[in-house]
């Protein structure tokens, strides 16, 4: 976390400067949707591994 | 890196390809318009298409912002450009499209020009700040991914009282395009484009939320699914709609659970509806004029719209005649239909908008889709 609702993030080792002014309560370690400089949403962890287990699914169920 | 890789994995998506082939009706149609410029990117460099049964077809929409701004728009920016108090910047791929015969900003800059490339909204603003001499305008496009930021900037030159910013504002609402493709009478005639279900976008459903699309599902019964940005979210969600298509249903769905919500980015949207209102009409490329399909700046912040600081109007310039893109926006026609297309018209030398974007679907087809152009018609 930086000053003025300014952050650095991590991109693959790579470190950017982002700003967080579209987006309370951001805390270090959370996953953030970047575009042109701005953090516009969260990620969820937990959804994103429901979503991996229901494409695992689907593949399941072709085989089938 | 995490939460990309595991969305790429190709085993994964040559299983759901599997089930896509084994749920999708052999003598159904399935035509599906992706239409983020993104997710034409993603569907051309994954080759999305070719793990496709024939009768699953991508349509490519006009959710690139740099291809649907119309010429006599970026002539606007060409015009004060040629101003020597103004310093003009926008996004990179804004300055490389060619407008009225064929001059585009960066053409502009080698004229003599003060045209610079900025990465976002805030760079623009750092630059009013640092050249107080000079009037600085930010030509502002996109849809609602980048209207956030703009805002940003504009609430910031206001409270900072910044004299010398100023913002070209062509910002764009994704919804009100999906209804013109939906209903517009001219797309009706010359498109014969059946649609049968819509990929919502990934990022501008992150700030719009899934409410903005369930008048679709409504009014038009057709499903909607947003979609993220990685392969195997756009084979999901080819699932999802052809499971809607085949139970009879049109819902809007979510696959991008990770990161959309159904009330989106509240926050920005307050933001924005703070700073801009829409615009009773604005014409697009490829769609022509759509009513309240734009924002402009609002009243209170009218010292900072351009617009009203150099008095300009809007002229509406026909397109290059040769150039499809118009076509191709509606998804009417194929990048390979234009006579151009990687002959005259390359990502080096573009003669329209599609090819200078990554989301164009003609630069997304000229660097990852030619060469399986030949392979398809062989077997087609
Ligand atoms: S190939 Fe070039 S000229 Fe043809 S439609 Fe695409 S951008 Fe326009």
């Amino acid at each position: 976390m930086l000053d003025d609702q300014q952050a650095l993030i991590d991109l693959d080792g790579v470190q950017k400067e982002i700003s967080l002014e579209l987006l309370d309560d951001v805390a270090v370690g959370d996953y953030v949707v970047v575009h042109v400089g701005y953090a516009l949403g969260r990620l969820d962890p937990e959804e994103a591994e429901r979503t991996l287990a229901l494409l695992g699914e689907a593949g399941l169920e072709a085989a089938r | 890196m995490k939460y990309i890789d595991e969305f790429r994995d190709g085993a994964t998506a040559r299983r759901v390809a599997g089930a896509i082939a084994a749920e999708a009706e052999p003598d159904h149609h399935y035509h599906l318009m992706e239409f983020c410029g993104g997710h034409t990117h993603a569907i051309y460099r994954y080759g999305v298409q070719d793990l496709l049964p024939p009768q699953v077809r991508m349509i490519h929409g006009p959710g690139c912002p740099v291809c649907v701004l119309p010429v006599g728009r970026l002539d606007m920016a060409l015009s004060l450009a040629s101003r020597p108090e103004v310093i003009l910047c926008s996004y990179g791929d804004m300055l490389r499209v060619p407008g009225s015969g064929g001059r585009s900003l960066l053409k502009a800059r080698g004229e003599g020009a003060d045209v610079r490339m900025v990465y976002s909204a805030a760079d623009a603003l750092e630059l009013a700040r640092r050249h107080p001499e000079r009037q600085v305008v930010f030509f502002a496009i996109g849809f609602e991914t980048t209207t956030p930021p703009t805002a940003v900037a504009i609430r910031q030159a206001h409270s900072e009282d910044l004299e010398n910013f100023s913002v070209l504002c062509n910002h764009v609402l994704t919804p009100a395009a999906v209804a013109n493709i939906l209903d517009s009478p001219a797309a009706r005639e010359i498109g014969s484009v059946p649609i049968d279900g819509f990929l919502g976008p990934a990022h501008v459903s992150i700030v719009i939320g899934t409410h903005a699309y369930e008048r679709f599902a409504e009014g038009y019964r057709k499903p909607v699914v947003i979609s993220g940005f990685e392969p195997l979210d756009v084979m999901q969600s080819i699932l999802m709609l052809i499971r809607q298509l085949n139970e009879g249903r049109a819902e809007v769905e979510n696959q991008y659970t990770r990161a959309v919500t159904r009330l989106g980015n509240v926050k920005a949207q307050d933001l924005c509806a703070e700073i801009f209102e829409p615009r009773s009409e604005f014409e697009w490329r490829g769609l022509g004029v759509v009513p309240d399909s734009a924002l402009q700046i609002r009243k209170e912040f009218g010292r900072f719209d351009a617009e009203r600081r150099f008095d300009l109007t809007y002229a509406p310039v026909g397109d290059n005649r040769a150039c499809e893109c118009g076509s191709i926006l509606r998804g009417v026609l194929e990048p390979t239909d234009c006579k151009l297309f990687g002959t005259a018209c390359t990502p080096e030398t573009p003669m329209g908008s599609c090819m200078v974007s990554s989301e164009g679907a003609c630069a997304a087809y000229y660097q990852y889709g030619r060469f399986r152009q030949p392979v398809k018609s062989a077997t087609a």
